[in-house]
């Protein structure tokens, strides 16, 4: 209350703050209130069964190993990329970015309807593991290039081997790129449906699903997100910790200079080989595969008609979701650089939560809470589109406030004192400032939604088709070849993303600081 | 990057409503919440049409997520008839008492065991229960006698199924209701420690006929419509039929009803006739699902037992319990 009082002028834009953040709080405050209304009977009963135990078990197992594997395969990559006399590295950076143009739904859809060995834990980290691998690249490639060539020089002067050099004076100053990554991949393995449903390996996200499937909004179902989201949170808390507070800063910007490239000498057929073996099973599985079925699918039928219907309603829900949410990011970011107060960073922060909120969480809450509060929304479109703002909202966030930071607040106060009134000033002055941050958030979040497939699947609006579930209700019932040019569609339509992270991430440019946050835009 | 594309994205937003309007067949049309197969659906609805110029608009979902749909929407529902797969998702709507009573012209052609005794829908179609077994792991003379056995610990690792299916499920209330619930619980606890799960009855056909896993419970048609397109994923494989009144037997009715507050009452009443009518079992026994006909009138034929020689058990079609189902198999762990 303070601050509406000290800022008398700013509260419709803190109304609108308000009711944004109101609005993307609606999945976790569901959860929380729900379970915190069962009973603690019920609330045991529920979450102390063998089934919930198992569910962990399997989340767990699979989290720790498609971390773990996807840090080695991501650092390991970077690192022959940028730092060794590899060759052709615009290449191999194209080719280790582009497991991203695949979404894992999509990859797995190409694993599974090869071969049903994958259907098992291994076959789910190995397949998970190739579609996030470049999460972890890409920063990792990011803080390699930016890399100055004094303190491995200094550590070597000082009589370490080159490795030993490298070890102690470089990778350190790759934690971060590292961390952000390997939390990335986390948050992505908790939040993964699809791919896993396909895979046959059961989750918390295929549980809760299989709970809606046959239960509908049932406690159940509620528990079962509960522990899910909590996973999420602990996640991001532990990756906090681990980051800890040290810094690898270092003085005059301009003295960079890139260290020397490691010879491979006789491994460079091996580093060949080995990224070559990689590519093969990250884009050449999935990419037969798709061939295969495409041309399988077409010898029956080219179904035109289905395959338009459905990229039109796809594009025309990224469009207005894209709206909605660039709309919702507006005032959040507008209060958080020009009206910078606790309660509005606050309110900021709050439209990250997010990130750790997976889709099926995101759509389970609207459902029930749609047809409890106001059960004239219940599946319709608005409640679908509010799913993908609230998800994808982070994303909105991000580039409009880097936009709004760099437009001077003084055009304004100009704009004010020459007799504009606040509204025009807005229209006038701001939006035309911010038009390039909101056309980058649009553009992003359009991408994010043309390929989502969970929130969809629970969400649309009945007799309403997109890619995402023309694709899901051929390749579930697998009707393999039926899938395929659904699946080309939906792959179409993740390159523009991919492309834009991969230049972004490019060996010898960008800014290590801020490729974690870029990643965390677009992946 | 700039206010053009805004505004065309804008506009484009804005176009989006009107684009899900035109999707639908207008006014005049007869809404169905179909939770049967698409194609065959749109095969009778199509014909319909032709014959009576009543125009149909399908809305297509799952058994329970259409029920909850017409229970949540109540009086608002723009639905004039629902279909279903199975009979659970009919009775959960008919306990609500969203439907009116059919007409007895369209009653009478079915036969009693296979609608409610009051009358608010009926069956137009049904699916049998079968174990598909891979050939080269099981021997017919191994195969049990019994749905129950399988619970037993000789099968362990050997028996697959999709327990978040409405398909399964509908089997389990068919258990219930025959054996009970202690029993019931029983066999979902046997089931849990022997078998495998997987989404949906396709893939469970994959998984037995690859060898992925010895068995699998899932409805006839799945196998015989593979084995009329290529036979990829059953010819190494085939199907038990357990008879007997065995809860193995059990037929599960897809059910057709039409709501009290629908805007196209007669027109309604005139597609669920003809759903059940000769011509339209017809479509259905002609088409590519290979579900049973109800009207004595048409026979299913093709390479597919007789419904009459299927022996299944009498389960009262109005007493499957879904909610008490999807308890029972929380408590099993199977959910």
């Amino acid at each position: 209350m303070t601050t509406i009082r000290v800022h008398p002028r700013l509260s419709p834009a803190l109304l609108a703050g308000i009711v944004v953040v109101g609005l993307t709080l609606i999945p976790l405050g569901y959860v929380v209130w729900e379970t915190a209304t069962m009973g603690p009977g019920q609330l045991h009963d529920l979450l102390w069964r063998p089934r919930v135990g198992e569910l962990l078990g399997n989340t767990l197992k699979l989290l720790v190993t498609v971390v773990a594997l996807t840090v080695v395969l991501g650092v390991a990559g970077a690192i022959l990329v940028v730092r060794t006399n590899l060759g052709a590295p615009m290449l191999w950076h194209a080719l280790l970015s582009a497991p991203l143009a695949v979404p894992a739904f999509v990859n797995s859809y190409g694993w599974v309807s090869l071969t049903s060995q994958v259907q098992s834990y291994w076959g789910a980290v190995l397949v998970v593991s190739l579609s996030y691998f470049p999460l972890v690249y890409l920063p990792v490639v990011a803080s390699l290039a930016t890399l100055d060539a004094a303190p491995e020089e200094v550590a070597r002067s000082l009589g370490r081997g080159r490795a030993r050099a490298f070890a102690g004076a470089a990778l350190p100053r790759l934690l971060p790129g590292i961390l952000g990554g390997a939390l990335l991949v986390g948050l992505h393995v908790l939040a993964e449906f699809g791919a896993l449903q396909l895979l046959g390996y059961p989750t918390f996200t295929t549980a809760i699903y299989g709970q809606y499937r046959s239960a509908f909004a049932s406690n159940a179902g509620t528990v079962l997100s509960g522990v899910l989201v909590t996973l999420c949170i602990l996640l991001l808390l532990v990756e906090l910790l681990a980051r800890g507070r040290r810094r690898y800063d270092r003085v005059g910007r301009s003295a960079g200079r890139p260290p020397e490239p490691f010879r491979l000498g006789a491994w460079r057929p091996v580093a060949w080989a080995a990224l070559l073996g990689l590519t093969a099973l990250s884009l050449g599985v999935p990419g037969y595969s798709l061939v295969h079925w495409l041309l399988v699918g077409s010898s029956t039928e080219f179904p035109i008609g289905d395959l338009s219907t459905a990229l039109v309603s796809t594009l025309s829900l990224a469009a207005a979701g894209a709206v909605l949410t660039v709309l919702m990011a507006l005032p959040l970011a507008w209060l958080a650089v020009r009206r910078r107060t606790t309660v509005s960073t606050a309110l900021e922060r709050a439209g990250y939560i997010a990130n750790a909120l997976p889709g099926i969480v995101v759509a389970l809450a609207l459902i029930t809470v749609s047809i409890r509060v106001v059960p004239s929304l219940y599946q319709t479109l608005p409640v679908l589109l509010l799913a993908y703002a609230i998800l994808f909202l982070p994303r909105a966030l991000v580039s409009v406030r880097s936009s709004l930071e760099q437009a001077p607040p003084v055009l304004e106060d100009v704009s004010r004192s020459l007799g504009q009134s606040a509204w025009a000033t807005l229209r006038r002055v701001t939006l035309p400032l911010v038009a390039p941050g909101i056309g980058a958030g649009a553009a992003l979040v359009f991408l994010a939604i043309s390929t989502e497939l969970t929130a969809t699947l629970l969400l649309s609006p009945i007799g309403t088709t997109t890619l995402a579930t023309e694709f899901w209700s051929n390749s579930s019932s697998v009707r393999y070849g039926a899938a395929a040019p659904y699946a080309l569609l939906l792959v179409l339509a993740a390159i523009p993303a991919t492309v834009m992270l991969s230049l972004h991430a490019r060996p010898g440019r960008a800014s290590a600081a801020e490729i974690p946050r870029r990643m965390e835009l677009a992946a | 990057m700039s206010f053009r594309l805004i505004r065309a994205l804008v506009a484009a937003a804005l176009a989006l409503p009107l684009l899900a309007a035109c999707g639908g067949g207008g006014k005049d049309s007869v809404v169905v919440y179909n939770a049967q197969h698409e194609e065959l659906i749109d095969a009778v609805a199509k014909a319909f049409t032709k014959k009576t110029g009543i125009k149909v608009e399908l809305r297509n979902a799952s058994d329970l997520e259409l029920a909850n749909q017409l229970v949540t929407e109540g009086k608002r529902s723009p639905a004039d008839v629902f279909l279903t797969e199975n009979s659970p998702a009919m009775a959960l709507v008919q306990s609500k008492g969203l439907f009116d009573t059919l007409d007895a012209a369209t009653l009478d052609r079915i036969p009693a065991a296979f609608r409610p005794a009051d009358g608010s829908w009926v069956g137009f179609a049904a699916r049998s229960t079968v174990l598909v077994y891979n050939k080269d792991q099981v021997k017919q003379s191994d195969l049990p006698a019994s749905l129950m056995d399988l619970a037993k610990p000789a099968w362990k690792g050997k028996v697959s199924f999709s327990p978040t299916g409405a398909d399964f499920q509908a089997i389990v209330a068919g258990v219930l209701a025959l054996k009970g619930e202690a029993a019931t619980k029983a066999w979902l606890e046997g089931l849990k420690a022997n078998g495998k799960t997987y989404d949906g009855n396709n893939v469970v056909l994959k998984s037995v006929n690859n060898g992925d896993v010895a068995t699998g419970i899932v409805y006839h048609y799945y196998w015989y419509r593979d084995q009329e397109e290529a036979g990829d994923n059953s010819d190494d494989s085939a199907l038990h039929f357990f008879g007997k009144q065995d809860p193995g037997a059990f037929l599960s009715v897809s059910g057709a009803g039409v709501l009290k507050n629908g805007k196209h009452q007669a027109d309604a009443r005139t597609f669920v006739d003809y759903l059940t009518s000769e011509a339209g079992q017809k479509i259905i026994a002609d088409s590519y699902a290979l579900e049973y006909t109800l009207n004595p009138a048409v026979q299913l034929g093709r390479s597919v037992p007789p419904l009459a020689s299927l022996q299944a058990p009498p389960v009262g079609i109005s007493d499957l319990d879904s909610q008490k189902v999807i308890e029972l198999m929380q408590d099993a762990n199977l959910l």
